[in-house]
């Protein structure tokens, strides 16, 4: 690992500043950013934890939305969603292992996009809204295509507003060795609404999944999707599935994430 | 260079470390408590589990500037005060839930955090709970019932 400057501000104020330097880069958990770090795929100057900003901690809830802070950790995520918006709370209780959860964020997931990671689906499903420094930018903005955001250099993510749908379901099929989904469906139903979002997928990240979409509009049952197919185009093939397997698998992910709404 | 310090098993700790110097090394080779082990140092394995303010972390995924202040656990203060095995670690002898030990300083941090947010767990929760604890050796089933043997011996201590 190159070696960089460390800055561990208090304030979120002091945080912009200090972000706001040439190659300085914002630190989460570290969860992705440190073992991509030892692998010398980046070369910040500085790091800035956002760790030790009180701004940053906790979850509220109330008018039907949960507002998860940018540096909240995966568990206390499960927490403190598990009364208000349960499934939610249980992508987020699911996400790697108890060590992973102790220190990965909400904020850290959205940023890096992994195509893989859990929480995009739960914010494009529910039609979250990403709130930074800056501005507030809606999911289906903010993705933009495999490790892609929207957020520009020295853009911080504070919070994470996800609307509580009416119901909500998320399946995960793990890929054993990483723990991250091999394929996993957030379904969220708004009234006789719903949307369907898929990671683990597509090579062009999470997406929306609206054929899907359409099929339930009004008919939100498992029998919906029987007639649909997923075509492996564009889907991520490698050595733990094929493209064709990831396509079966997100029609079977969805179908089971209706049922378990 | 910068100053770090923090306390490791009640201990007052300080030193000098770069930006990148992760707690697991400043753990080994500055404190030279080498209980704690680094078997992948790409934050799959667990053998590098700590407490750090009472949560399990993967010290190989966390910088040692990042404990400043904090309250740190590992397995040297595991074991009683008169130096004889602590409830987990006897238990891991008793069920014979080690062979190599490589792992066990991990397993027993995890252990010990599960057993602490839940008292009684079922077998499935302890299985759960070593998601990211490898063992090469055991097959885990042994590592399992040390588990659930050490949870009943605490909560029988605590009654
Ligand atoms: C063994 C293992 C298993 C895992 N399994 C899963 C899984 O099943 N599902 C899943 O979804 N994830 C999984 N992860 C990833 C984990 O959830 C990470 O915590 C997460 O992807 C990154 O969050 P972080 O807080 O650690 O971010 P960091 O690693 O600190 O940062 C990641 C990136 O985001 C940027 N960043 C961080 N915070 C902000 C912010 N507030 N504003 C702007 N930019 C920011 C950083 O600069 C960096 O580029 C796993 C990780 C490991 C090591
Ligand atoms: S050495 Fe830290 S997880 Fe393997
Ligand atoms: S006892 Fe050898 S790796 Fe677990």
């Amino acid at each position: 690992m190159y070696n960089f400057d460390f800055e561990r501000p208090s304030s979120l104020a002091d945080a912009i500043v200090a972000l706001a330097q040439e190659d300085s880069q914002a630190l989460a958990g570290g969860q992705t950013l440190i073992p991509t770090l030892k692998n010398r795929l980046a070369n910040p100057a500085k790091l800035v934890s956002l760790m030790a900003i009180d701004d940053l901690q906790g979850v509220a809830v109330g008018d039907g939305v949960v507002c998860v802070k940018a540096a909240t950790t995966h568990v206390a995520a499960a927490a403190g969603a598990a009364g208000s918006f349960p499934a939610l709370a249980e992508l987020a209780g699911n996400i790697g292992d108890p060590a992973v959860r102790n220190r990965g964020t909400v904020g850290g997931s959205l940023a890096n996009n992994d195509p893989s990671a859990c929480y995009p689906a739960a914010a494009l499903a529910t039609g979250a809204t990403i709130v930074t420094n800056l501005r507030e930018i809606s999911a289906d903005e903010f993705f933009t295509g495999m490790f892609g955001t929207a957020l520009g250099d020295g853009e911080i993510i504070t919070e994470v507003r996800f609307p509580v749908p009416d119901a909500a379901n998320y399946q995960k099929f793990e890929q054993p060795a990483s723990r991250f989904a091999l394929v996993g469906v957030f379904v969220a139903r708004f009234g006789d609404r719903a949307r369907v979002a898929v990671t683990g997928a597509s090579e062009d990240g999470v997406f929306r999944w609206v054929e899907a979409e359409s099929a339930l509009f009004g008919n939100f049952t498992k029998a919906s999707l029987d007639g649909l197919e997923l075509s492996p185009e564009g889907l991520i093939g490698d050595i733990h599935g094929s493209a064709e397997y990831r396509a079966h698998l997100t029609k079977i992910m969805a179908g089971r994430a209706v049922a378990a709404c | 260079m910068n100053e770090v310090s923090f306390v490791v098993n009640g201990r007052e700790v300080s030193g000098e470390v770069e930006g990148r110097t992760l707690l697991s090394e400043f753990l080994r080779e500055n404190l030279r408590l080498t209980g704690t082990h680094v078997g992948c140092d790409t934050s799959q394995c667990g053998a590098c589990v700590v407490h750090v303010d009472g949560n399990a972390v993967k010290s190989c995924t966390m910088f040692a500037l990042e404990a400043e202040g904090s309250n740190v656990l590992t397995i040297e203060g595991m074991a009683n005060e008169d130096g004889s095995l602590g409830v987990i670690q006897q238990a891991f002898q008793d069920h014979h839930g080690l062979q190599c030990g490589f792992c066990t300083p991990g397993m027993v941090m995890s252990a010990s955090a599960l057993i602490s947010e839940n008292p009684d767990p079922s077998e499935m929760e302890i299985r759960d709970y070593l998601e990211g604890n490898i063992c090469r050796c055991t097959g885990y089933h042994n590592i399992v019932k040390a588990i659930q043997a050490a949870a009943e011996a605490t909560r029988t201590q605590a009654a």
